[in-house]
């Protein structure tokens, strides 16, 4: 990978926010140079969407996550990506792996209560012909969340001066 | 003890004029004496520290931003503490060998034979210590007589002259130049030998100055150093931390191995620091003498971060290789605040710090640095304390976060306007 895009792209992994020109500043490139690398970055699909990482319990909006644990039996000429498409369009669904080992597929589902994802899980999910268990795990606090530690970070303790 | 009202458990003296009273203030016969003539000669040629007033007035002050920190803002990657942990946890907290951990030394061969195909045998060549601090300490008195001259290149940091002062030595400076990025040329070195050189002490990448030598730049030191048949002590200490071009060891020249001890460390490329590891690399002899020294000065380097280290050389490439990614951007960052905002600054190709030049000002280093702490509070540390050569520059180190970074720009950008007018 050229090194001007790698920094490209770890600064806009670390904050999506920075701008051309921030960029530009922190690199050889001027602000041009970067916004166009930006644009194919994204028109190739490398960049894929840019969020925000809210913490929605410090504004009072306990939201309820859980994850789910699917096992399936596959039909006859369809792969686990018919599957996964029928979960993946619902809202309410916030992730979708396929993964290796005791169950299939794993889910995150977001809901406002417990009985909300309970009933969206039983009714939705579990009824899916394709769906031969479930396994409902709800979340009791996330600590970090892709890559960002979501209570105090640690601080570095240095000398104000040194050689 | 005496503060709080409780007693001690033995009498302490204190001193009125000539005769002392104990505690209890019971006069003593035996008459007080100025500790201060125990005091060994040498320890008179050694400068003050250049930073002391700094550090004594940054204490007391809030919304202080600091470019004065010779080490990095990043806390030791996790899998390396957690490494550390480990072993105390497994009670792993004796002496090891003299020389180090076997499995470190044998992991530092590999990664030197891997970067640069140095071959450093880890049983004779390869010494673990206390920080590069000590590492140079002890290279300095295995090398010199009572009476060498020894070669000190600076603006550099402030460790080599007195470690030459207290082996006897006898320090012979050489400047670097701006014209030069601050390089070390043959012509500016040359004259300097004389019939009584013995060593030279080189660091690159440079502290305070960000300078790199040239494998080609190298190679001209390397013949003088052959022709006058020198011995090379080289702090390469910031080698990982090279952003232009690939860093180059003396070591690896032709015929500079024997004439060479490399010495290196984990603090700048690992986060490190206060976990206290260094290392020296060079000929059996030089080595063994070393070690001689370490032994009764130190023992060993402190297992833990032995420990430490043996996982950062193993598993730790990614996660530095990030943090030089990171140095990288706001070293551009840094570099282009100072252009813009008066101060020329050329550009720094290793270690983390920024050298812009402040002689146009028409204030000292130690002038402008001063006041920028009093006005501004921004902390950057002239360049003089770095030797003579540092007169009219300022050492900002860009490890600090860009906002800080950010910050410290804006203030020194008033401050240099407030200069104007």
């Amino acid at each position: 990978m050229d090194e001007k895009i790698r920094h490209i792209l770890e600064i806009l992994e670390n904050d999506a926010r920075t701008s051309p020109e921030e960029i530009a500043s922190f690199t050889d490139m001027s602000a041009q140079e970067v916004s166009q690398a930006i644009a194919k970055l994204e028109e190739t699909g490398v960049i894929r969407h840019y969020k925000t990482i809210v913490d929605w319990d410090l504004v009072g909006e306990n939201y309820v996550y859980a994850v789910i644990e699917l096992k399936v039996t596959l039909e006859r000429n369809q792969g686990y990506q018919a599957i996964a498409e029928r979960i993946y369009k619902f809202p309410e669904v916030r992730s979708v792996r396929l993964l290796s080992g005791n169950y299939d597929i794993s889910l995150t589902v977001r809901g406002k209560s417990m009985k909300d994802v309970a009933f969206f899980v039983a009714e939705k999910i579990a009824t899916l012909d394709q769906v031969q268990s479930t396994s409902t795990h709800f979340v009791l606090k996330t600590y970090k969340e892709d890559g960002v530690i979501l209570h105090e970070p640690e601080t570095i303790q240095r000398l104000p001066v040194s050689f | 003890m005496i503060r709080d009202g409780s007693e001690p458990d033995f009498p302490i003296r204190f001193y009125i004029s000539e005769y002392s009273y104990n505690f209890y203030g019971v006069f003593c016969l035996r008459p007080s004496c100025d500790p201060s003539k125990f005091v060994a000669d040498v320890m008179k040629e050694i400068p003050p520290s250049g930073i002391r007033r700094f550090f004594d007035l940054v204490s007391g002050l809030e919304d202080v931003i600091s470019l004065g920190v010779g080490e990095p803002d990043f806390i030791t990657p996790w899998h390396i503490r957690e490494m550390c942990i480990h072993s105390l946890e497994k009670g792993q907290t004796s002496y090891t060998s003299n020389y180090g951990l076997p499995e470190l030394r044998d992991e530092l061969t590999r990664t030197y034979y891997r970067r640069y195909g140095l071959d450093y045998n880890p049983s004779s060549e390869i010494l673990i210590t206390t920080g590069v601090s000590e590492a140079l300490d002890i290279a300095v008195r295995t090398v010199v007589n009572p009476g060498d001259e020894v070669i000190i290149v600076q603006p550099s940091y402030v460790a080599y002259m007195p470690s030459v002062i207290l082996a006897g030595g006898k320090p012979v400076i050489v400047s670097t130049h701006r014209d030069d990025e601050f390089s070390l040329t043959a012509e500016a070195l040359k004259p300097a030998i004389t019939d009584k050189t013995k060593a030279i002490i080189l660091n690159f990448p440079n502290n305070p100055t960000g300078a790199i030598m040239s494998k080609e730049g190298l190679e001209d030191i390397a013949d003088l150093v052959v022709e006058n048949d020198l011995f090379v002590i080289s702090d390469e200490v910031y080698e990982c931390l090279t952003y232009e071009g690939k860093h180059v060891p003396l070591s690896s020249l032709e015929g500079m191995k024997e004439r060479t001890v490399m010495l290196n460390g984990f603090s700048k490329a690992y986060a490190m620091t206060g976990l206290r590891l260094g290392f020296a690399m060079g000929s059996p002899e030089i080595i063994h003498s070393m070690m001689m020294i370490h032994q009764y000065c130190m023992m060993c380097a402190p297992v833990t971060a032995q420990v430490g280290a043996i996982e950062a050389l193993r598993h730790g490439k990614d996660e530095m290789e990030r943090m030089v990614r990171e140095y990288d951007r706001r070293r551009h960052f840094i570099v282009r605040g100072f252009n813009r905002i008066g101060l020329e600054c050329c550009n720094p190709k290793g270690a983390f710090y920024a050298f812009p030049y402040i002689g146009n000002t028409g204030l000292s280093s130690s002038e402008f640095a001063e006041r920028l702490l009093d006005e501004k509070k921004v902390v950057a540390i002239p360049g003089d304390a770095f030797g003579e050569a540092g007169e009219g520059f300022l050492r900002c180190a860009y490890a600090a976060s860009t906002n800080d970074i950010r910050k410290a720009l804006d203030r020194m950008e008033d401050f240099v306007d407030g200069l104007k007018q």
